[in-house]
């Protein structure tokens, strides 16, 4: 059984008075083994944040999964109600957010948060959860736990407070950690570290990961597969080698060529024209055609299905439909 | 050839005060000793972490701040000799693109006025003139002239950094900073950013001070880098030949932090332990050795001087002097 089955999930915002309607994540199918590590990639405005928020029932208000079903160890999580819901996120699925200055609450030690997913869903004694608390810092390299556990957000600095909401999330031994930009907020050699604990936190508990973010780069590091969204769609999406050495989304394609590399300094890069579409006024048909070098007739009306490209690799684009 | 511009050993000390009457207790050294050339139609790239100094390096170039020490030559004439007139004219040569195109453009201008703000104050043009001017600062960075028309809200993220390089441009400087200015951009955007810059310079001649902490892409665009921790220049030479064989330990640490480009793109991983330490009190000797992976009993007690090793100068105790 796959650790988590995301099947035809369609995430949508609705203003008010239900006369505007965004479709930020549609008709998204995904699944994840346990401790496998999926990469999503995408700009701003492509849904990867709304599909994260989905995944942990964590929508803003105006926001509704319109159909599809999300899997988790074989349950359903869209028809559950709150009170289960509660029950599995932090316990059974973490998430790290981008900021963490904006994720841990200033006014409560560092202890106490570490602590409280323990008290919470573990019930356990104020004082078991904060010997606990000081074993989960020591397994995230903050030094001087004894200390650390007595002091406040603010005394810390930015990668030690990553650290510490990494802790937070471990902290019930989850089966799935979904990490949203977690280090686009650090130094290049503090994301180096960050990310190296990551990945030993993942060996030593047999996480699941999903890495959301905008960077090619953490994908060629950290994932096994790799998912491209664009506008709320994914276009793309496989093995990470058989993506980076063959992709065949023309946006994936681009995305890659795009990045400067070292020893190239005289090579134009590979721009992609124009600019990401607004979400609530997508383009008819394939959303990337306006930008897209190979467009066809057909990719102005219709909206490709997704086609498989060979094995495990799919692509949403015409160009493949005769294969 | 002259260089355009020229550091010898830029000092920028910044007081903390306290209490009531802003007793001075130290100061914080955010540029120390910094040496430095420009030439004409050359790229200097600076990299280095947040503290590294390098925006204040940005500063002390654009005048923002006055030197501590050291001195900074434009065109060969001494900068701390110029009467106003003198500093009027540099200032002009010398211009800026920040980061944050949605915080550098005033929101309640309309874009020919915002391209226009430099000429208006600097030179006597008639409203035709103007307009002349303004059409054409709007066709070399690849904006339709209507845009002139319009406010910043209007405009994507990448555009709006066009609309800043071409109020950079609009007095026809020889030197633009570039403060991060592909960062705050979609991936998708930033390489026709950095076309469009490296477009301008070939055409225009112009010279660059890129500063980024996304490595690839300071090695993309410069000619010569220079890698600051905290305050200090550690390396400095020609962009190939760092990129090739990076010497100074910290050099090697971020070339290996950065990204790779491939799942099968390995590298040797140095991950560096600790944090940047706080500026207010580096170090004693070496500034970086207390996370250096190959320090010596040396670095903690002399300054390493920047000496050349293998056609770049190295600050390290590595390298010993020949004398």
């Amino acid at each position: 059984m796959k650790l988590l089955e995301v099947d035809g999930l369609s995430t949508h915002y609705i203003t008010a008075r239900g006369t505007r309607v965004t479709r930020a994540v549609q008709d998204l199918s995904f699944s994840l083994d346990a401790g496998e590590t999926l990469g999503v990639v995408g700009e701003s405005g492509s849904g990867k944040t709304t599909l994260a928020l989905s995944l942990l029932r964590l929508l803003p208000p105006g926001a509704r999964i319109v159909s599809g079903s999300i899997r988790f160890e074989g349950e359903d999580l869209v028809p559950k109600p709150e009170a289960e819901i509660r029950q599995i996120r932090g316990k059974r699925i973490a998430m790290i957010l981008q900021d963490p200055m904006a994720s841990l609450n200033p006014l409560f030690t560092i202890g106490d948060q570490v602590a409280e997913p323990l008290r919470v869903h573990e019930h356990e004694s104020r004082r078991s959860a904060w010997n606990k608390a000081r074993g989960l810092l020591e397994a995230v390299r903050i030094a001087a736990p004894e200390q650390r556990v007595r002091e406040y957000p603010h005394q810390l600095s930015g990668g030690m407070r990553q650290r510490i909401v990494g802790a937070i999330a471990i902290s019930c031994e989850p089966r799935l950690l979904i990490a949203d930009e977690p280090t686009t907020s650090l130094d290049v050699t503090i994301q180096a570290q960050y990310l190296s604990l990551l990945r030993d936190l993942q060996k030593a508990h047999g996480l699941a990961l999903i890495f959301i973010t905008h960077n090619l780069g953490i994908v060629a590091k950290m994932c096994d597969a790799v998912a491209v969204m664009y506008a709320g769609r994914l276009v793309e999406s496989g093995p990470v080698r058989q993506i980076f050495n063959s992709p065949a989304h023309p946006y994936t394609k681009a995305l890659i060529e795009s990045i400067p590399r070292f020893g190239d300094s005289n090579a134009r890069l590979t721009a992609i024209d124009g600019q990401p579409p607004d979400p609530s006024a997508l383009p008819p048909g394939c959303a990337f055609h306006p930008r897209c070098l190979q467009a066809m007739e057909r990719c102005r009306a219709e909206a490709p299905p997704d086609f498989a490209v060979g094995a495990d690799q799919t692509a949403a684009c015409w160009l493949w439909a005769s294969s | 050839m002259t260089p355009l511009i020229e550091a010898r050993h830029l000092t920028k000390h910044f007081a903390v005060k306290r209490g009531l009457f802003s007793k001075s207790i130290g100061h914080v050294s955010a540029v120390d000793d910094v040496s430095f050339v420009i030439e004409p139609g050359h790229t200097l790239g600076v990299v280095g972490e947040s503290g590294c100094g390098k925006t204040t390096t940005a500063k002390l170039v654009l005048l923002l701040e006055e030197p501590t020490g050291g001195e900074m030559l434009f065109e060969g004439r001494d900068l701390q000799g110029l009467d106003a007139d003198g500093v009027r004219a540099y200032r002009r040569s010398v211009q800026a693109v920040f980061q944050d195109p949605f915080a550098s453009l005033n929101p309640r201008m309309r874009v020919a006025t915002i391209i226009a703000e430099p000429l208006v104050t600097n030179q006597r043009l008639t409203a035709a003139e103007l307009q002349e001017r303004i059409g054409h600062l709007l066709d070399v960075v690849g904006l339709p002239q209507r845009s002139a028309s319009l406010f910043p809200h209007e405009f994507s993220g990448g555009q709006r950094q066009r609309i800043a390089i071409a109020r950079a441009l609009s007095l026809s400087p020889k030197l633009l900073v570039l403060d991060e200015p592909v960062s705050a951009l979609d991936v998708s955007i930033r390489a026709q950013i950095l076309n469009l810059l490296r477009d301008l310079q070939a055409k225009l001649g112009l010279s660059y001070l890129f500063i980024a902490h996304d490595l690839a892409a300071v090695g993309h665009m410069s000619t010569t880098i220079a890698v600051m921790y905290l305050g200090k220049l550690v390396e400095l030479g020609e962009a190939n030949v760092i990129a090739k064989d990076p010497k100074h330990p910290y050099t090697r640490a971020l070339f290996s932090a950065a990204l790779p480009i491939h799942p099968d793109d390995r590298r040797e991983e140095i991950v560096l332990a600790g944090e940047v330490p706080s500026p207010l009190d580096p170090p004693a000797g070496c500034r970086f050795h207390p996370r250096c992976p190959v320090a010596m009993p040396i670095c903690a007690s002399e300054v390493p001087v920047l000496q050349m090793v293998e056609g770049r100068e190295v600050a390290c105790h590595l390298y010993p002097s020949p004398a």
